[in-house]
């Protein structure tokens, strides 16, 4: 089963909103029983302010497609039409406390949802703008379409250049066939050979900044990703602290209520993944006790 | 209450007896087979059992025919991967589309280095076409693979009768009977099929252990070369206590087939009914005919299995579904899609499969909350109201942009 938070756990047994809105007056559908999930969001809208007075939705999916719907109407409730499109799928899932990689779709479409919806309160028409495809890279929640369409508008060669582009790759490496797959194929495509020991293209200037930090550099990213979680983390009565980082191994103590809590082992995941996010490399986070002696005799 | 297990197409627990036949060769007879000296001299005669157990459940001719692999997995690979470097000149597999990933995912592999792969369809219970099969079968063919049982349906194919056709072809036969042995009668000895894979987690041993059945004289070319293990037909220092208990286990399924085909077969029955006669819009799947005792696969429409699942494990009921949510790209089960069942149905298929421990009472539990799961998950799906289906699912609900 999936390691699912308590968060996604609660709206997944206890949906908020089901249901059609009774006199909506905004509508928004995605998804298609084919693929396996769809999504049907009912907004009532305040003409005057534009709030959103109430929200419901109809999903036929997984649990976590149910707990991001149930979730979604929570956020948007009592915002403004134009508030609630700044919602990203990652806000979704942050106020889940996060989603295993191979379910960050769920939130998406929660977000899909919700542009359907205002687009067609305002009589816009609303496209979807993006394809998804099987996920390769679960490190960082990368699909082989994204990854394809990086390799062929940037002429990319070899598994490392689409790890600068995409970050796939980047981490446990362990997609690497995959990814060589990918580029076996397109690389045929327009009659080439993939070749893995081709020298990586020349990476433009923005994307070489994201190249191999520093330890100093990924310490300080670190503790800024860390400072940006800690409000949530005070919100449930706990807390972390930054013990010691070793090559990609952050280790940190979970303090107040979130040490020794069963929950304490979720939260860790749950920082990982966010660490893994924001700096675009595979970090994994080792509670302070796991230390190897001797570093820990030196923090 | 207790936890009720229904998985035990998934795994099953390690009958008690088969952990206190394994024991002592964690602790007493931990020597290695090989070697000459007290530690290690029952070791050899507690695998020479096992292998006359083993031998016993499959009704194979000679106990030299069982090799034992570290799982079903490993004796698939070595099977396929055998024949093909046995045969350099053969370049043809013939396979099926709903096998088990530890056929099709090698199938795929080698089609990648120029191999061709014949995966044979289903109808829409799941049932292959024998003329077409017959057609298949040539002197470019290296091996056909096909499986006894299906592992999401419990859907038997007539491999014996495929084994014969394939011999009187030229053509090696293997089947993956991962999911058959124990839980079926067999007596390969009389039977034209060449090679066989069984893991012993799927019959109540421990995981990590499996036998490839080799008919004497087919030709073979071991995947692990190394040590004179299984006749060098599979080196590596023996798993001895794990063998032991398949062994034992092995003694034990056969003591129980009779049982697993009348108790376990109406336990499943039993269950199966009343879900199809309790609840609207279910079915069950694969050739109901022709099935495993233990296995049902049940098809709820317009409700999806993950969430099945979720509610069910509240109530303390372990089942699976062949649905994989885990991509951007929700397929259902490849088995599913290739019985062609409807994508209304096919995301929200639930897999119960039973053993020997179950009983009547848990039947009786899962058919207490299912009704209502079923019932509360349609409540939130777009694609239901109130007591049936919306009209015309698929047109109702058309998101504008498809
Ligand atoms: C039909 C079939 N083949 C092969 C396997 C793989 O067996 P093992 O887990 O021992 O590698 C399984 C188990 O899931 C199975 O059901
Ligand atoms: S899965 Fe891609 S780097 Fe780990």
């Amino acid at each position: 089963m999936w390691d699912y938070s308590e968060k996604v756990q609660e709206h997944f047994f206890n949906p908020k909103n089901a249901g059609a809105v009774a006199d909506a007056n905004a509508i928004g559908e995605v998804g298609s029983i084919s693929c396996g999930d769809a999504l049907r969001l009912t907004l009532r809208v305040n003409e005057e302010t534009e709030t959103i007075e109430d929200a419901g939705f109809q999903t036929f999916g997984c649990g976590s497609a149910i707990a991001s719907s149930s979730v979604l109407t929570e956020i948007i409730k009592g915002l403004t039409l134009d508030e609630a499109l700044k919602v990203t799928n990652q806000d979704i899932a942050n106020e889940l406390d996060g989603l295993p990689p191979e379910k960050m779709h769920c939130s998406v479409m929660g977000r899909e949802a919700l542009q359907a919806a205002v687009a067609n309160y305002r009589g816009e028409e609303w496209k979807d703008d993006h394809e998804e495809g099987a996920l390769i890279c679960k490190c960082f929640a990368i699909d082989a379409v994204m990854i394809e369409e990086m390799v062929v508008a940037n002429n990319l060669r070899t598994v490392e250049d689409v790890t600068n582009f995409t970050k796939a790759g980047g981490g446990c490496a362990a997609c690497h066939e995959d990814i060589e797959g990918i580029l076996t194929k397109v690389l045929a495509e327009r009659g080439e050979k993939f070749d893995p020991n081709a020298a990586p293209i020349e990476v433009a200037a923005s994307a070489k900044e994201k190249m191999p930090m520093t330890n100093l550099q990924r310490i300080k990213k670190i503790e800024e990703v860390l400072d940006k979680l800690r409000p949530q983390l005070m919100a449930d009565g706990g807390n972390v602290e930054l013990v010691e980082v070793i090559g990609n191994t952050a280790y940190v103590n979970m303090t107040g209520a979130c040490s020794g809590c069963q929950m304490a082992a979720m939260t860790i995941g749950g920082i990982q993944q966010r660490l893994m996010e924001e700096l675009g490399e595979f970090i994994k986070v080792v509670p302070a006790s796991q230390m190897p002696k001797a570093a820990a005799a030196g923090a | 209450m207790n936890a009720i297990y229904l998985d035990n197409n998934a795994t099953t627990r390690v009958d008690p007896l088969v952990v206190e036949a394994m024991l002592p060769y964690f602790t007493e007879q931990f020597g290695n087979p090989s070697s000459i000296h007290r530690f290690a001299d029952g070791v050899a005669k507690g695998i020479k059992q096992a292998r006359h157990q083993v031998q016993e459940l499959i009704g194979c001719e000679h106990d030299s025919e069982i090799i034992f692999t570290s799982c079903g997995t490993e004796s698939d690979s070595t099977a396929i991967l055998s024949a093909i470097k046995a045969q350099p000149d053969r370049k043809e597999i013939i396979t099926t589309t709903v096998e088990h990933p530890a056929i099709l995912s090698l199938c795929e592999y080698l089609e990648k280095e120029g191999y061709t792969i014949h995966r044979m369809p289903v109808d829409k219970i799941g049932r292959l076409d024998l003329d077409a099969y017959k057609s298949l079968l040539s002197d470019r063919v290296a091996i056909v693979s096909v499986m006894w049982a299906n592992n999401e349906t419990g859907t038997l194919f007539p491999v014996v009768e495929m084994a014969e056709m394939a011999h009187a072809a030229g053509v090696m036969f293997h089947t993956d009977a991962v999911q058959a042995v124990g839980k079926i009668p067999m007596m390969l000895k009389d039977t034209k099929i060449d090679m066989l894979s069984l893991s012993g987690h799927k019959l109540h041993a421990p995981k990590g252990i499996g036998v490839l059945y080799l008919r004497r004289g087919t030709r073979f070319r071991p995947l692990l070369r190394g040590g004179h293990q299984e006749r060098g037909r599979r080196a590596g220092t023996e798993n001895s206590a794990a063998i032991v208990g398949l062994g034992k286990a092995c003694e034990l399924a056969l003591a129980n087939i009779e049982h697993e085909n009348t108790v376990v077969k109406a336990m499943r029955d039993r269950l199966e009914r009343s879900i199809v006669e309790l609840i609207p819009n279910c079915f069950i799947t694969g050739d109901v005919e022709n099935r495993l005792p233990n296995t049902t696969d049940i098809a709820f429409e317009y409700i999806e299995g993950e969430a099945i699942l979720m509610l069910l494990n509240k109530a303390g009921i372990a089942a699976s579904s062949g649905s994989a949510c885990t991509s951007g790209s929700l397929e259902p089960s490849h088995v599913m899609r290739a019985m062609d069942i409807p994508y209304t149905a096919a995301h929200g298929t639930i897999r119960f499969s039973f053993s020997r421990y179950n009983t009547m009472e848990e039947v009786d539990e899962v058919l207490k909350v299912m009704p209502d799961i079923a019932a509360n998950l349609r409540k939130l799906s777009p694609y239901w109201d109130g007591n049936g289906p919306v009209a015309n699912p698929e047109q109702a609900f058309q998101p504008t942009y498809a």
